[in-house]
């Protein structure tokens, strides 16, 4: 947990979930595993508070909870997960994705267990369906069958899994356990239960759930509520108490994963090479594991017969493009044999490494120019090189050689490598090397695109903190213009509203506004490459 | 004595100045008189964001998440400061939560068995029923505007009050302020005392 990391996790708990869930949460990743009496002694805060804020922490799967470490009979020690709290930074990708693959319904179910941490099925499906009646026309309502269907759906294809089942605490005398379900189960483990270690993680619940959604009329807000409420107070449950789901977001990833492969062969090579990755990819959706290196084979044959039916591609061509993929220095696509017509697989550890490079080689671009950027490559092709080596093979005039090398090693996107040749590390008798290692650099590099995150986060807060008065005055007066308008006043009145905000002040928010909106989308673009870096390190980690 | 070479080259230090590689000759970088600029010209401008349907769309999600998350129960906020004084118009304002030990449950029914259930007042449902209410607004209300949705949490917590008080003040049909208790009786005018009494 770098001091970056810590920060941008801080920032976006305050975010979500507001300061005193920050403090907490900032206190629980900077200081490891800890008791509740030392948080609220820590923190300063008061014991409840804490509860609740460790209680919404463990909800959303940021916090977990374990015996101590003296012991069965030691209180319990809450962990913050410094990985969890950063994903909140990729949510508006997450939920477009289950937009393009499933819909809107889809996109509204995801959305809703992101908000919630986790929720039972006939909870997801009932606000689902009510939010999508109310998006939609008088008269119309959506059908819970619909919801349960796409729900299903997603389940299938491992979008969702259910939350793995709570261990067994030792003594119930520390009433600190947080409102999830406590299913009496498993023998206590040293580590916390995964979701993926419970069997069941995939499996439907048998329950039946037959209804429309519900429109809210905003008029007759509060009678019907109450009545509403009585009802609700009475416990309808629905037979699935207890299964709780969450969003599954390794598989997310291997989605995103896939696709940038995807795209980097299209622009690569043309449309059809990727469609031929793209359906290899599918095709061994299920028989890949998260961490696998590449692929299982698959036979040309087989890719021939899966490829989709407007791709009419004859089968010797399928043999030369599949070659020409194999050849490629990308290497995305590798030969592991000869059987069925040739036994392809997809090198995933090496498309990450290489889309990795790829993106270390756009930024030193960027940054420093294409003469910097042609340095850098030569570096990462040849490994080590002395400066007079490095001036011959770049064709750069010495001096701005020196120049370049010099920034790129100040910067740390180069190291320097000793060679000495006597004992006595004599300058004048030592090789110096210039070296790029990919790793290392990329692990930089993430520190730095967390760091620009923070800096994202706190620049919009600074100016959304400025502009504040502002806002409020606009807010209030779009208030009364809705105000207006639903209790059907003349056009004259809604100018005369308008016409409150003058036209220096609009124009000051246009352009409060439009920075607010660069701000945000800077961080979703930041956030593409955080992805690509993480997996990529994550990918070398796991041998 | 101690400044005798001042005038004449450069001053004397203590360790070879060619060892740090600024030879006899070379020119020095020129000496700074104040601190570096908090925002140095760029010599590279970036490359322009993205833009594009999908950009705009995952924008407008971020912003909408960013506002719902406020009116979810998992934002928790602080006990308002107490003021100096309290205030009689402190029991018809609660819009802010006062006390941050209200009764809160995060949206799904609490699953743990309590070994003592808690004596259920008709003041707990009450607070149960609000705070439930609340939860039921806030996911069906994340598709309108913030400022509407802030207005309408405070119109609608405003009539709630009032609808409460009215209820426990007006329990019976008749208008307050028709009855006459009876206080001002006796304390007319003495003048019309001529006036004969029967």
């Amino acid at each position: 947990m770098t001091a970056q990391e810590v920060r941008l996790c801080g920032l976006l708990l305050q975010e979500h979930f507001g300061e005193v869930v920050e403090r907490i949460g900032t206190h629980l990743l900077r200081g490891g595993a800890q008791n509740l009496r030392t948080i609220a002694n820590e923190t300063n805060t008061p014991l409840d508070l804490v509860k609740k804020s460790l209680c919404v922490l463990v909800q959303h799967g940021a916090c977990e909870f374990g015996s101590g470490r003296r012991g069965p009979g030691s209180p319990v020690e809450y962990r913050a997960s410094c990985e969890r709290v950063l994903r909140v930074l990729r949510y508006p990708r997450y939920i477009y994705t289950a937009k393009t693959l499933y819909g809107d319904t889809g996109e509204l179910i995801v959305e809703e267990v992101l908000q919630r941490g986790h929720m039972t099925m006939s909870n997801t499906v009932k606000t689902v369906a009510d939010r999508l009646t109310h998006n939609m026309e008088e008269g119309r309502s959506m059908e819970y069958s619909e919801v349960v269907s796409a729900f299903s759906k997603l389940v299938e294809t491992h979008f969702l899994q259910r939350c793995p089942p709570v261990a067994e605490m030792g003594t119930a005398a520390t009433s600190t356990t947080p409102a999830t379900p406590s299913t009496p189960a498993a023998p206590a483990s040293t580590s916390p239960p995964t979701a993926e270690s419970n069997p069941d993680c995939y499996k439907l619940p048998h329950v039946t759930l037959i209804g429309r959604g519900k429109r809210r009329r905003s008029s007759d807000d509060s009678e019907e509520q109450r009545g509403g409420k009585k009802a609700k107070m009475d416990s309808e449950s629905c037979g699935d108490e207890g299964i709780y789901w969450l969003v599954n977001f390794e598989r997310f990833h291997q989605h995103f994963r896939d696709q940038a492969i995807i795209s980097a062969v299209a622009s690569k090579l043309d449309q059809t090479s990727s469609e031929i990755v793209r359906t290899m990819l599918r095709m061994s959706e299920v028989t890949t594991t998260q961490t696998a290196a590449y692929t299982q084979p698959l036979s040309a044959n087989e890719i021939f017969r899966s490829l989709p039916p407007n791709y009419s591609i004859s089968r010797p061509i399928l043999d030369q493009y599949l070659s020409l993929l194999v050849d490629d220095p990308m290497e995305f696509v590798g030969k592991s044999g000869d059987s069925g017509g040739g036994m392809y697989v997809v090198n995933l550890q090496r498309a990450l490494a290489n889309l990795a490079r790829a993106t270390l080689e756009s930024v030193v671009q960027e940054r420093f120019g294409s003469r910097s950027a042609r340095i850098f490559r030569l570096l990462l092709r040849k490994r080590h090189l002395e400066q007079k080596q490095v001036e011959d093979f770049a064709m750069i005039p010495a001096k701005e050689a020196k120049d370049m090398l010099y920034t790129l090693l100040s910067e740390n996107l180069v190291q320097l490598q000793e060679i000495p040749k006597t004992p006595d590390h004599a300058p004048s008798r030592t090789f110096y090397l210039y070296t790029v290692n990919q790793l290392p650099t990329a692990r930089l590099l993430l520190q730095h695109c967390y760091k620009t995150v923070a800096n994202l986060i706190e620049r919009r807060l600074f100016e959304t903190k400025e502009n504040k008065r502002l806002l409020e005055k606009s807010q209030r007066i779009e208030a009364i213009l809705a105000s207006l308008q639903a209790s059907g006043a003349e056009p004259e009145q809604l100018t005369e509203v308008e016409e409150m905000i003058t036209a220096p002040e609009r124009q000051q928010l246009e352009a409060l506004r439009h920075h607010i909106n660069k701000l945000d989308s800077t961080e979703n673009q930041v956030d593409e490459t955080v992805f690509l870096l993480e997996s990529y390190i994550f990918s070398t980690k796991t041998k | 004595m101690a400044g005798r070479g001042r005038g004449r080259g450069r001053g004397q230090m203590t360790f070879n100045l060619e060892d740090l590689g600024i030879g006899r000759g070379d020119s020095l970088p020129p000496t700074t008189f104040k601190p570096s600029p908090l925002f140095p010209p760029m010599p590279v401008q970036p490359v322009p964001l993205q833009t594009g349907e999908e950009v705009e769309y995952m924008l407008a999600l971020k912003q909408e998440l960013r506002a719902a998350n406020k009116t979810l129960p998992f934002y928790i906020r602080r006990a308002a400061p107490k003021r100096d004084v309290d205030r009689y118009s402190d029991k018809y304002q609660s819009g802010e939560p006062k006390d941050s030990a209200i009764e809160w449950s995060p949206g799904h029914p609490p699953q743990v068995k309590q070994p003592k259930k808690p004596p259920v007042g008709k003041e707990e449902i009450l607070t149960k029923l609000e705070t439930l209410e609340k939860n039921e607004e806030t996911v069906n209300s994340e598709e309108e505007e913030d400022g509407e949705k802030k207005k309408a949490n405070e119109e609608e917590e405003q009539p709630e009050e009032e609808d409460y008080e009215e209820d426990f003040e007006e329990d019976t049909d008749y208008i307050m302020s028709y009855f006459d208790n009876g206080e001002e009786f006796g304390g007319d005018s003495d003048d019309n005392m001529d006036e004969a009494t029967y």
